[in-house]
């Protein structure tokens, strides 16, 4: 049930939010250095890094839901244990590989 | 099924086949299902690509940001991702809408304006990296294309 929200509530944001920083991103790279220059300015602001890292946990949250999504449209996981097992799984994985994300970020900046 | 006169057909509002139009899966169910699933390990793919690139990249430097969204092999994966990404949305946000917005004017509102959205989007996201991609000989060598 759960995970079944998330998937839905995740998708909504990142079709919303996700996409116009993508089109923010790549159109300002297209118009020239001072716009992306903006870009850079606010999505390495405070509040920009953290509507990325949002932007990147929802991603993931997405993408290991959408993953289960797959695996059942097979036919396979209804079991209730299994079923339990992989929409834990799918939380769990979802914010390890966020953190994984901005953990290698971090250290690449350093 | 129930033998209905013509009469009884007009007073309950047409032709069955008139009643059911536009209310639901025009054959179109199996198509949007599909193309879901299609677009998500499109999706899954072109991000894993633009992930590894992105981490790997000088995000604040615009001159090799450009260089490198310029080179065929970024430029069409980039595209590809926004066609895949802005048709995963239209439909992910199509069932959305139709599950949760029950009146007519308001959810066929709310399908038109994600169906321009989406249209709209890749059609920006497009045409900056083709415009980046086009000039980016320009931008390396500061010819004027």
């Amino acid at each position: 049930m759960a995970v079944s929200i998330f998937h839905r509530a995740t998708g909504d944001g990142l079709a919303i939010v996700g996409t116009l920083a993508l089109l923010w991103w790549l159109g300002a790279m297209a118009s020239g250095a001072d716009a992306y220059g903006a870009f850079i300015a606010c999505a390495g602001g405070i509040v920009g890094k953290v509507i990325l890292v949002g932007l990147s946990w929802a991603f993931f949250q997405h993408l290991f839901s959408g993953l289960r999504h797959l695996v059942l449209d097979t036919g396979a996981g209804y079991e209730l244990k299994t079923n339990k097992m992989f929409s834990i799984l799918v939380f769990v994985a979802a914010i390890v590989a966020t953190a994984a994300l901005w953990g290698f970020i971090f250290m690449e900046t350093i | 099924m129930s033998e209905r006169t013509g009469i009884a057909k007009v007073a309950s509002g047409g032709t069955e086949l008139g009643r059911v139009r536009g209310l639901g899966s025009a054959r179109e169910g199996t198509g949007h299902f599909i193309h879901q699933r299609l677009t998500a390990v499109g999706n899954l793919a072109l991000f894993l690509w633009l992930i590894v690139s992105l981490v790997r990249l000088p995000l604040a430097d615009f001159a090799t940001m450009r260089e490198w969204l310029g080179s065929p092999l970024a430029a069409v994966p980039m595209i590809l991702l926004i066609i895949s990404v802005f048709w995963h949305i239209r439909l992910g946000l199509q069932t959305l809408i139709e599950d949760y917005v029950h009146s007519d004017a308001p959810r066929i509102l709310a399908l038109v304006i994600v169906n321009f959205y989406c249209v709209a989007g890749a059609a920006f996201g497009i045409f900056s990296v083709a415009k980046i991609a086009f000039t980016a000989t320009a931008a390396v060598t500061g010819v004027p294309a």
